[in-house]
């Protein structure tokens, strides 16, 4: 029952061709077929956001979205973010403040933050929390997490204003 | 030699114990190179996954899998049928009772697993699982436990004789078919003489109800059969990685050291990750079966409605006191239901857990528990969600208990507790229950905590409220919740601690290299509590090495010692105190070479931070880095080369942490709405370890209490459908309702762990819990509000306000 299809997306600034059905949810093309495995799977209903990456500069949950839909798209995983050499402010805000345990939301968690702080650089406590809502993390009770992102937001702002 | 460094600055160097040293697990985690088990991938690796019962009782009564098999892709589907010819169709489950893998001629509860479809990947299992053809013949089904005891439907056939009478079970004599234990503890007659002839007496009925620890990550695994070599490796979502390797062994007849079991990064696991699953069972038997590695991950669905449920527990107690509120008596039955079977996750001898804790911090004479285990048409398990087994239930029912006493003596409930507490001077106290409470100062902690929120000045704004709200003038009620929590922790001694014959010690071990840097391996594995840096700073500390020169390994039994895993707050309790005595021997025989090198006699050197010191004369001295390099390149008399210790620890007793909590809250009548003002945690878990991490345990034990007190459960109807499998219908609090939380601390070391810690992973959760249900019961009780069950959702908050007449 093949009934693969032709797609193109790129992800974290290269391009990637493949064939795939296109039932094949995003997330799947992502982890098993990209091996970008940063992204994790939580809950495959949207709830968790585990999954979240940006795409075409918006917060997307990838577990419910099918390959189809992402063809021809721009795809930002926390790889494509920050790595070992050039760390986000986020990345290391969350180890500064405790802002993860577990670690399994932390890649999902950091990628919305990214987005989050892109739509509002200097938010308050309950911007905060309402635009971190669609991700869920057993661990921490997010009061760490809202720290977290209160000290990138500001390290990024001071860092902003002294490039002006 | 002179040293330009101050001991200050020495100290500040190894991070060690006391000092909020960030973790080294963030970098992998912050850049999505963390390696969960469903990152593992090997080449040729299929995939398994579950044809589940839509049934919750039901006979099997044929399964067509030769439409599946023809699906590309699809390599095998296993059943029952298959399993029985190598005796695994059943495994013995970790409460002594056993469990099918596939459903053996009938299934039990809805999600029961009844074949397994191995593919080559997810899309094609899905699509095999879709054409396997079960023919059913539904059956009466029991969700009620008191129902079931009653019932001529025998659920378990494996647990009657020929003639259907109840043939007796792993922990005595059973007195129903669908029974599967009484146990108790304490003394009966005396207790009922006490209550009896008492002058004041408090009597509730509770049901804690049945939820779920829901970690981020599934349950999991990847069975690798290398049948060249005859080696199993195993990859799993296991808190306890030793003794699945042993469980494997004892099932499969493979011998244990051709079992490699490896727990990688793990996603939380809260107790779902502590019991044996069918998937393990399947995914081994199907590597087997192929030749080739086989995974199996749970989606959402599958965990919430078939993997390790927690309390599920209905309780009744009685509380006697005098006229003037000090505690006589307790009486509690608790008749508890385990599903269709009992895969609980409890030490051999305590069937319910050490739920013989539920006298709670007060000094009660007199006390009597008794538990009935009960088979219904449910998911399986009965797991400490966490905490240490069945404390989360028990210090619920003595703080609700409190509560209700406190009504029946018009009493304040702050005030209560503060006369009926064991006082610092009768530590170590023995309880009523049997259990040796190891230290305490509840009274001092009490007053802090009373002090620190205004008590008084907080019933003073209740009264008014509710003057205010008879008035007209507002809509919402302020509830003040109090909790006063003491854990057991740490399991445990293994003279009354084991789990399938297993002692429940644990283990360290540690290798010093030449260069003056170290790994230590521990029989324990973290699931997110960051054990790879407080473990080296409790060896920082012990040893003299900084903790950032120490690697922690943890979860692979080829290489760390044996040790029976993380759960239950065990792991600072007991592989803690083996990660200190094994620095301890480390330091013995550095001890010895350091005298060597100084040209002394051992007892004339002093250890000193990082260092021997000859002693009065400071300014001679050996660093530890000098000594390890002289471990490896020196010959020195009568000892043996190298620097390395193992330590297997057996605690002599059990710790006990314990918390003072309130919480103040407003409650909309109208809404069912609460709005959380302020949640104030002192906890006392002994020597600190790394504040930074106790307090981020406690912001997640308490939003995990938050969950289940005003929300989450795993529900029910009464065909057995469970109607809370996805996260729409099972509540994980947002960023969006957790309040910020106020943490604070007094420390009363434990007086028989060699560093005083006592553990503090699950004290936020046990203690939590009562303090949000107790501050919703508390808005209600000037209107006459005794008790009403958790959780205290919207709907039955308002249920609550309409019953007391609060609508108009």
């Amino acid at each position: 029952m093949s009934n693969k299809q032709h797609y193109k997306i790129t992800v974290n600034g290269k391009q990637e061709e493949f064939l795939a059905e296109p039932r094949e949810l995003l997330i799947y093309t992502l982890r098993e077929r990209l091996n970008i495995t940063g992204p994790h799977i939580g809950c495959e209903t949207s709830h968790c956001g585990a999954c979240t990456v940006t795409i075409d500069g918006k917060s997307v949950k990838a577990c419910t979205m099918f390959v189809a839909q992402a063809d021809g798209k721009d795809v930002t995983t926390i790889e494509g973010i920050g790595g070992p050499d050039d760390l986000h402010p986020l990345q290391n805000a969350f180890k500064e403040h405790h802002g993860l345990q577990c670690g399994y939301c932390t890649p999902g968690m950091i990628t919305r933050a990214t987005k989050l702080l892109e739509e509002n650089p200097n938010p308050t406590e309950e911007e905060i929390r309402f635009g971190m809502a669609g991700n869920i993390c057993r661990c921490t009770g997010y009061q760490n997490i809202v720290k977290s992102i209160q000290a990138a937001a500001a390290e990024m702002s001071a860092a902003k204003e002294a490039a002006e | 030699m002179k040293d330009e460094v101050t001991r200050e600055e020495r100290v500040d160097n190894l991070k060690g114990m006391g000092c909020s040293r960030k973790r080294v697990e963030d970098a992998r985690f912050t850049q999505g190179k963390g390696n969960y088990v469903d990152d593992v991938k090997l080449d040729g690796m299929l995939f398994g996954d579950f044809v589940r019962s839509p049934y919750a009782h039901a006979r099997i009564k044929n399964i067509d899998t030769a439409a599946a098999l023809e699906v590309p892709g699809v390599l095998a589907v296993l059943t029952a049928a298959d399993l029985e010819p190598l005796g695994l169709h059943w495994m013995p489950t970790l409460a002594g009772d056993k469990q099918m893998v596939l459903a053996d001629g009938k299934v039990l509860f809805q999600g029961q697993e009844v074949a397994f479809v191995v593919a080559e990947d997810r899309y094609a299992a899905a699509d095999g699982i879709e054409l396997v053809e079960v023919e059913y013949e539904e059956l009466e089904v029991i969700v009620d436990p008191f129902k079931s005891l009653e019932s001529d439907v025998v659920l378990r056939e494996d647990t009657v004789d020929e003639n259907g009478k109840a043939t007796d079970g792993a922990h005595g004599p059973r007195k129903h078919p669908n029974h599967i234990f009484t146990w108790n503890a304490g003394d009966k007659e005396p207790t009922e003489e006490v209550i009896a002839n008492a002058e004041i007496v408090a009597e509730e009925s509770m049901y804690y109800h049945r939820t779920h620890p829901c970690p981020l990550e599934t349950c999991g695994c990847v069975a690798s059969m290398d049948k060249v070599n005859g080696k199993l490796t195993l990859w799993g979502t296991f808190q306890a990685p030793h003794a699945i390797r042993t469980i494997v062994s004892l099932i499969s007849g493979l011998e244990e050291h051709n079992i490699r079991v490896i727990s990688p990064d793990i996603g939380g696991g809260f107790g779902n990750k502590v019991g044996a699953y069918p998937g393990y069972v399947c995914s081994v038997v199907a590597s087997i079966v192929t030749g080739k590695p086989v995974k199996w991950i749970e989606d959402r669905m599958d965990n919430l409605m078939t993997t390790a449920f927690a309390r599920d527990y209905w309780m009744k107690g009685k509380i006697s006191a005098t006229p003037e509120g000090k505690i006589t008596g307790l009486h509690c039955h608790v008749t508890a239901d385990h599903g269709g079977f009992d895969a609980c996750a409890d030490p051999t001898k305590f069937p319910a857990g050490f739920m013989n804790i539920c006298t709670g911090s007060y000094d009660i004479p007199t006390a009597y528990l008794e538990v009935d285990g009960v088979y219904t048409n449910k998911a399986p398990g009965g797991v400490s969600y966490r905490c240490s087994f069945r404390v989360t239930e028990a210090v619920y029912f003595i703080e609700r208990m409190i509560e209700v006493l406190a009504i029946k003596l018009d009493m304040d409930a702050a005030e209560l507790r503060r006369i009926n507490f064991i006082k610092k001077e009768q530590f170590p106290y023995t309880a009523a229950l049997g259990w040796e409470y190891d230290s305490g100062d509840y009274h001092t902690a009490w007053d802090k905590a009373l002090k620190a929120v205004d008590y008084d000045g907080l019933r003073a704004e209740q009264a008014q409220r509710v003057e205010d709200f008879k008035a007209g003038k507002t809509r919402k009620l302020m509830g003040i919740g109090l909790s006063f929590f003491t854990e057991i922790v740490g399991a445990g001694p293994v003279k009354n601690c084991d789990i399938l014959g297993l002692g429940m010690f644990d283990s360290c071990e540690i290798r010093i290299h030449p260069t003056g840097s170290a790994i230590a391996r521990l029989g324990t594995i973290s699931q997110g509590q960051g054990h790879a840096t407080t473990f080296a700073q409790i060896l920082a500390s012990e040893i003299g090495l900084p903790a950032d020169s120490i690697t922690i390994e943890e979860g692979d039994t080829d290489t760390a010692p044996y040790g029976l895993g993380t759960y239950g707050s065990r792991s600072t309790p007991v592989a803690g105190a083996a990660t200190a005595m094994a620095g301890r021997k480390i330091r013995a025989k550095a001890q010895m070479i350091a005298a060597y090198l100084l040209e002394v006699h051992d007892d004339d050197v002093e250890f000193d931070v990082d260092r021997f010191v000859v002693k009065g004369a400071p300014e001679k001295f050996k660093t530890m880095k000098e000594i390890a390099f002289a471990a490896y390149n020196q010959a020195i008399p009568g000892i043996e080369p190298g620097l390395e210790a193992v330590s297997y620890y057996d605690p002599p007793n059990m710790t006990y942490p314990f918390g003072a909590y309130v919480c103040v809250m407003d409650v909309d009548v109208d809404t069912g709405v609460v709005d959380i003002r302020r949640f104030y945690a002192l906890d006392d878990c002994g020597t600190r370890i790394n504040p930074m991490i106790i307090e981020g345990q406690v912001h997640g034990g308490l939003t995990e209490a938050l969950a289940v007190a005003l929300g989450q459960e795993i529900a029910y109807d009464d065909m057995g459908n469970c109607k809370t499998g996805t996260l729409m219908d099972f509540f994980l609090p947002t960023a969006w309702e957790v309040p910020n939380y106020e943490t604070d601390f007094t420390v009363t070391p434990s007086p028989h762990h060699p560093i005083g810690a006592k553990g503090v992973g699950e004290s936020p959760h046990v203690g939590g819990v009562p303090c949000f249900s107790n501050a919703v019961q508390d808005a209600f009780r000037p209107f006459g509000n005794t008790h009403t069950n958790m959780p205290h959702d919207h709907w039955r908050i308002w249920k609550t306000a309409n019953d007391l007449g609060l609508h108009g």
